[in-house]
């Protein structure tokens, strides 16, 4: 991938993707309901939240082709609804699903989509060339993409979003379905386009994905964002650092942490408890005079994103909650 | 949004190259189906008939079989294989992540399947013209028709897979649209000489019997003013639907 010059001042202070009282109904459903949004240059912003949350809504009214019930969406400074093409020539999107024509082999789908940004000649056979490479595509690029593996499918969908070298970069759960090597290949790639300066914007439901690769990420639930800012950040302002997983029914919890222990914040999924505090040392002190066969399999861990998506979004099974 | 040639090529480029990986395995068929009508009519019907519309009865059906091929070329492309498009194979949603617009995926979409009806009324013609069948060089000028009949059906076409929600649905456009098409539009029999008042006029609304009309007088070499109704016909009926077309891909596209 070429290098693309320093970004000029005017985008430090303006952001890449901004948002703002962004709406979508559909019928009476109410599929993303008032978001506000910005996505510096330079940055991976990642959009989290359950099934139906809204994420991929929302990004399909970032480039162009939802349109909104009520807000502005602004992409380069532009207003997406009155320049599209503009809007569109400079990005480039990974859908959910892969699109792929599955009688071409991964070059030809390249070209055809080449033609799609108006590539010819040459160049098209340069940038075709420079991707096959990229995303290690070149082993079978002459191949009928329907004899590919699901691996192989979702990295020539992910080149063919990078053949117009867009300056912001939509990857709609580009991972899911992907086998851990493939998978960090994938990060991998996405790390050194942001090196060269492409601005991402992605959904995953995997919070381990979201906590390497962003540097931001909002929560979606019901189409409205709960929370937003760095994994980091958010962890620390919803839950305790600490977490101790253990297995406890719900009598022994109350012995355990009924009396005395109701300020500390408790999660519930089946027979799995998770308790939150600064400091689980004392709490684990506890169980383990409280459970001395060790039929409890406690575990302490840091918090992690995953914790706090369960808390916000509301999807777990069951809660307990101080 | 306006549309953009350049990127509705590129549109008719991506059909193209699907096409040419197997042109040869395409393209075969389109031969034998006329040979097939040809052999069977010339030795079959065509014996006990002896002449028809002052012409033998091969002579009579070769105009209007070209336009039926290339009604069927256009038909196929934008019927199933756009709905399939659509929404199995999620190609115009990644289209619609590039600089296009719905309306080039349109254009585009509708320029491929009149090229798909040129090859068939266009393989169709050779034959026909092999056999002798083609009075040079006046018949020559059908060849122009085949185009018109290929956009007018492409539009036919289109507009209605942009209304349908199932694929389901497009066997009642062959059966119940296309094939009477076929059977009442001069293609087997003069109209003229066996429709009766009022269904003349339903004839005359039908879209083939137009194409078929300028085809047979290309072929005839006699032409009449009738034929301008004919071409107006099918160039505001194409522009008509092209325009409600648009409107519907748009919708269709970007909910
Ligand atoms: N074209 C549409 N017509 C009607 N409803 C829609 C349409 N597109 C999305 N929805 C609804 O809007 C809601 C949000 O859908 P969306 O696809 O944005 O969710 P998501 O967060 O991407 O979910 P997932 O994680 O499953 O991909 C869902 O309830 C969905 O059924
Ligand atoms: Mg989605």
């Amino acid at each position: 991938m070429e290098e693309r010059g320093s970004a000029p001042l005017g985008r430090l202070i303006e952001p890449l993707v901004s948002l703002r009282g962004v709406a979508k109904r559909f019928g009476e459903r109410r599929a993303v309901d008032g978001v506000d949004l910005d996505v510096p240059a330079g940055a991976c912003f990642g959009l989290l939240g359950p099934n139906g949350a809204g994420k991929t809504t929302t990004l399909r009214m970032v480039y162009g082709v939802t349109r909104p019930t009520a807000g502005r969406v602004h992409v380069f400074g532009l207003d997406v609804a009155r320049e599209p093409r503009q809007v569109r020539s400079r990005l480039g999107v990974t859908l959910q699903e892969n699109a792929l024509i599955e009688s071409l082999s991964p070059e030809d789908n390249l070209r055809v989509f080449g033609r799609f940004h108006l590539l010819r000649g040459a160049e098209l056979e340069r940038r075709v060339g420079e991707l096959v490479d990229f995303l290690d595509l070149r082993s079978h690029a002459k191949v009928p993409v329907r004899h590919l593996s699901g691996g192989f499918q979702r990295r020539l969908a992910i080149a063919l979003s990078l053949m117009n070298r867009p300056e912001l970069l939509i990857l709609d759960e580009p991972t899911t379905g992907l086998d851990p090597a493939i998978r960090q290949a994938v990060w991998a790639r996405v790390r050194e386009l942001r090196a060269t300066g492409t601005t991402v914007l992605l959904t995953t439901h995997y919070m381990d994905e979201a906590e390497r690769l962003c540097d931001d990420v909002a929560i979606f639930a019901n189409g409205r964002i709960e929370s937003q800012g760095a994994p980091r950040t958010l962890i620390a302002r919803h839950l305790a650092a600490e977490a101790l997983e253990l297995d406890c029914g719900a009598i022994d919890e109350e012995k355990l942490f009924g009396e005395g222990g109701g300020s500390i914040r408790r999660m519930r999924a089946g027979n799995r408890l998770i308790v939150y505090a600064s400091d689980v040392a004392p709490l684990l002190e506890r169980v383990h005079r409280f459970d001395e066969s060790g039929g409890c399999r406690a575990v302490v861990r840091p918090t992690n994103l995953e914790d706090v998506f369960l808390l916000l979004t509301g999807t777990r099974i069951g809660e307990a909650d101080a | 949004m306006s549309v953009s040639l350049p990127h509705a090529l590129a549109v008719w480029r991506r059909n193209a190259s699907m096409y040419a990986r197997t042109w040869k395995l395409n393209i075969l068929p389109n031969f034998f189906e006329p040979v097939f009508y040809l052999m069977s009519i010339g030795i079959g019907v065509g014996a006990y008939i002896d002449r028809i519309g002052g012409v033998s009865y091969v002579e009579f059906l070769a105009p209007g079989l070209i336009c039926v091929a290339a009604m069927n070329g256009a038909s196929f492309e934008v019927t199933y294989n756009i709905f399939v498009r659509m929404s199995y194979e999620k190609a115009y949603d990644a289209m619609l992540t590039t600089p296009l617009q719905p309306e080039d995926v349109l254009v585009g979409e509708l320029l491929w399947a009149t090229t798909r009806a040129c090859i068939y009324g266009g393989a169709f013609f050779l034959v026909v013209a092999a056999y002798g069948l083609a009075p040079l060089p006046h018949s020559l000028l059908a060849l122009a028709v085949v185009p018109l009949a290929g956009l007018l059906f492409a539009v036919i076409g289109a507009a209605f897979t942009l209304r349908v929600a199932t694929i389901d649905l497009f066997s009642f456009y062959f059966t119940l649209f296309l094939t009477p098409l076929f059977l009442f539009s001069d293609v087997f029999f003069p109209i003229g000489e066996r429709l009766q008042g009022g269904w003349l006029w339903v004839a005359e609304v039908l879209p083939l019997l137009h194409p078929v009309r300028m085809a047979r007088a290309c072929f005839a070499g006699t032409f009449s003013p009738i034929l301008l109704l004919d071409l107006a016909y099918i160039l505001l009926l194409s522009a008509g639907l092209y325009a409600w077309s648009r409107g519907a891909i748009v919708r269709r596209l970007t909910s």
